[in-house]
């Protein structure tokens, strides 16, 4: 509910349209990159411009709210903003999570011949596996698919080749040799920590906030070079690729785009707890840190969600 | 806050820092309302191109190749560039004013949600002229259609639809936060006008699937560019995915485009019946149960593509249920008019004829929604008919309507009501001559998307061009009438300006000041 004519309408800007600018020449720069003999360098001068213009645009909300120009109403926008912002966030890894389900359940059934979930799928066994005889001959439904329908039918001269080990759950005891178990437990304690920070802000402790939040970042880091160990050890000893058939697709597109986002918290925490050492934030007003937090959390949740869909069910 | 906006007397460089510059709701609204149309101008062109290859028979003016593109660009700029951005312009303009804010909650992103758009739709119309041509593999880009088999250029389609897409998420994140936040002292969520509830449930639901969108274009990028196997049944993926993935976005998508229609429809129908919306709270709900529906009804768009019975039944029934919340507001507006004393204002005749034509649309949704019969009509013009029935008569429609009723509001001026109601007449005949014997075709069997058809289709395929050209001719009445009306109509101050028009908007003065309610008015 709206408090009494204090809302600040910013008079005019020239952020969104350097903004927009930006965005532009990523997109189109970024598509002549992926073409056949493409380069980055327009993306780069797009992402430049969007660099530059963040850094302004953050700069300047920065600014105004130390000039007292945010009413808690408009704080109240930001916090909305930043809420369904994430909710859009869920919906598009629901949307890589939706593809693995459905990739798992139903289709890996349907290529090898066998009916799906019982209930669910009324085809006859016989009639499913003489489609799949018939369009894919020898290929076995397995989760991780190894051998992939293209190779059953082709051998070596497919185009889709299977990976010659997946990343597979070892079993609970042998966890502590496991590195996405060890990833999980980076996480989650970094989710501890900036919850610690959060606490020690609003009792007002800003050297145990510095503190708490540098061993939030320091975790991040550490766990993105986990990953990277991860992705070297499933591309050099496990012949596991993007390319490796779906199970490499789904298996990479979905760490993949979660370390980018984990990248991208990271980022966030580092720039708040730079923040929190130049003096910014205090008690009761702390949304920059609040936003960036809540996003660390979102990533976490998606990471359980991975360690449970991806790692442990194999 | 205190000199008014830049006017071109101002000079040239002023006139035009206002409107790249702006932050102010009115401004980034008349900018999405020129955009839309410019591009329902283009997207109307490339109808016209369509319609002119299939008057007769044969190949007359153009290559299938290129009637590909055309119809693959009619769709998309049609969807993404005219209607969509036209009921962002409508919400700018009216949410704040309906609800007693002084602007958007976050003005700075508004215009940055505006102007990704020209930049995205530069993108995309530019492939029409790169080698390969632009997309050509219609406007749900099926893979392995846009995969596979697409021409290069469709990398500049996914990242165009990337960035167009975060321009809807942020204008739809502006929108939910300005009604759940920027409401005036006293006007709690039951008493919002209908046009905002039904833009608040749209934002969510633009929110909730544009993401999925980009994931679904991501998935092609990296099918396409860096061999994954998301739609290539080789590596153990699915085509189908591809379509699932699409449609859980498609569905919710074409809600997108009617909700806030129906919010529209659902203010100018009271004004003109000088009675209040029949069945405000059924209105309401009736909303979000369609919007809820539209999130588990998507596969019965894909009835043919060889899904499990079960999956068939579930769909066909769960599509059937939205026939009744949308039952409910037919009834609902109809009510509404029922004793009412009724006047036939442009508005009001463009809304007349959105119930009556968006019902026929939907009545043929419902034929479509029968798993078993849709075997016969999946793909053939009766589904081409069933959605320009509530694509144009629906959306387009209304937008018209919107634009007819709120322009005194919004320049102070009136347009001619002679030349609307011609205008009026005109679409509406033309509208029907289009496309009411495209359900004829489609029941006879002419697929869509061809660039050809056989010789027994013929005599409904010329009556329907020339309906097509009748309708496009209208457009440019439109546009004849807003100009004139802005530039030289009669001036009119009075605040009502419709007399039976209820709501916060109609309180402020007309022409509506550059800012309003910078102190928010106490709603009883």
């Amino acid at each position: 509910m709206s408090t009494e004519g204090t809302y600040y309408v910013p008079e005019q800007s020239k952020l969104p349209i350097f903004a927009a600018t930006g965005m532009g020449v990523m997109a189109y720069g970024a598509a002549s990159w992926v073409m056949e003999g493409g380069t980055a360098s327009i993306f780069l001068v797009g992402s430049l411009i969007m660099a530059a213009v963040l850094y302004k645009w953050w700069s300047i909300v920065i600014d105004e709210n130390m000039r007292g120009l945010a009413s808690p109403q408009l704080k109240h926008s930001y916090v909305l903003g930043m809420l369904w912002f994430i909710f859009s966030e869920v919906m598009f890894f629901a949307c890589f999570f939706g593809a693995l389900f459905y990739v798992r359940v139903l289709v890996n059934s349907w290529i090898g011949g066998e009916a799906a979930v019982g209930w669910f799928d009324d085809t006859p066994t016989d009639a499913a596996a003489a489609n799949a005889q018939l369009l894919w001959p020898g290929y076995e439904t397995a989760w991780p698919p190894m051998i992939t329908p293209d190779q059953a039918v082709n051998g070596e001269a497919a185009q889709f080749k299977g990976p010659d080990e997946a990343m597979n759950n070892p079993g609970i005891l042998k966890w502590a040799s496991w590195l996405p178990f060890w990833n999980t437990v980076v996480l989650l304690t970094s989710s501890a920590t900036v919850h610690i920070a959060h606490v020690a802000l609003k009792d007002g402790n800003r050297k145990k906030f510095n503190r708490w939040l540098g061993i939030t970042v320091a975790l991040g880091i550490f766990f993105l070079f986990l990953q990277a160990e991860e992705y070297i050890h499933a591309y050099q000893e496990l012949g596991l690729t993007l390319e490796s058939g779906i199970y490499g697709t789904t298996f990479f597109m979905l760490t993949g785009f979660h370390g980018m986002h984990v990248t991208l918290g990271t980022a966030m925490l580092l720039i708040q707890w730079l923040r929190g050492l130049k003096g910014h934030f205090n008690q009761d007003d702390q949304f920059g840190f609040e936003a960036a937090s809540w996003y660390w959390h979102f990533v976490d949740v998606v990471w359980v969600g991975l360690f449970i869909f991806v790692y442990i069910l194999t | 806050m205190a000199h008014g906006p830049a006017t071109l007397a101002d000079g040239w460089g002023k006139y035009i820092s206002r409107w790249v510059f702006t932050t102010n709701h009115k401004d980034i609204g008349t900018l999405y309302l020129w955009f839309s149309f410019a591009m329902f101008i283009m997207g109307g062109a490339f109808a016209m191109i369509i319609r002119a290859e299939l008057f007769q028979p044969g190949m007359q003016l153009i290559k299938p190749e290129f009637f590909n593109q055309m119809t693959t660009m009619h769709g998309l700029v049609m969807v993404f560039g005219a209607i969509m951005p036209a009921f962002v312009g409508l919400a700018n303009w009216l949410i704040p004013m309906m609800i007693g804010a002084p602007d958007m909650a976050l003005p700075r992103m508004n215009n940055l949600s505006f102007w990704i758009l020209p930049f995205a739709f530069a993108i995309l119309t530019s492939t029409l002229f790169m080698e390969g041509g632009g997309p050509n593999f219609g406007w749900t880009f099926y893979a392995p259609l846009s995969t596979t088999y697409a021409p290069d250029t469709v990398n500049y389609f996914i990242f165009g639809v990337h960035i167009m897409g975060a321009s809807s998420i942020m204008g739809s994140i502006n929108i939910i936060a300005t009604v759940m936040n920027m409401r005036a002292p006293g006007m709690t969520y039951m008493k919002m006008p209908l046009f905002v509830w039904t833009w608040v449930i749209t934002a969510f639901l633009l929110v909730a699937v544009m993401p999925v969108l980009a994931g679904a274009v991501t998935m092609m990028l990296m099918d396409i560019n860096f061999g994954t196997s998301f739609f290539d049944a080789a590596g153990g993926g699915d085509p189908v995915l591809f379509q699932h993935v699409f449609w859980f976005f498609g569905h919710p998508e074409v809600y997108i485009i009617i909700l806030p229609a129906f919010g529209v429809v659902s203010q100018i129908i009271p004004t003109f019946s000088r009675k209040p919306l029949f069945g405000y709270s059924s209105m309401v709900y009736a909303t979000a149960a369609i919007a809820f529906l539209s999130f588990v009804v998507w596969a019965h768009h894909m009835f043919t593509v060889g899904m499990p019975i079960a999956g068939e039944l579930y769909f066909m029934y769960a599509t059937m249920l939205i026939a009744v919340p949308t039952g409910v507001k037919v009834f609902n507006w109809i009510t509404t008019m029922y004793r009412g004393s009724l006047t036939f204002e442009t508005p009001m005749l463009f809304s007349i004829a959105f119930v009556i034509l968006f019902t026929f649309g939907g009545f043929t949704g419902m034929m479509l929604s029968i798993a078993a019969a849709d075997m016969q009509y999946h793909d053939t013009y009766f589904v081409v008919a069933h959605f320009h029935y509530v694509m144009v008569a629906g959306a387009v429609f209304s937008g018209t309507a919107a634009v007819y009723y709120w322009l005194p509001k919004w320049c102070g001026k009136m347009y001619n009501e002679t030349m609307g109601k011609v205008q009026f007449w005109i679409a509406f005949i033309g509208f029907n001559i289009t496309f009411m014997p495209q359900h004829f075709l489609g029941l006879a069997g002419m697929p869509r998307r061809y660039a050809d058809y056989g010789l027994q289709f013929a005599d409904w395929n010329m009556v329907s061009s020339i309906g097509a050209f009748m309708y496009g001719g209208a457009q440019i009445l439109f546009l004849f009438n807003v100009i004139r009306t802005i530039g030289w109509g009669k001036p009119t101050d009075d605040p009502q300006v419709w007399e039976g028009a209820e709501g916060l908007e109609w309180t402020l003065p007309t022409p509506a000041p550059y800012h309003t309610f910078a102190t928010p008015p106490e709603v009883k």
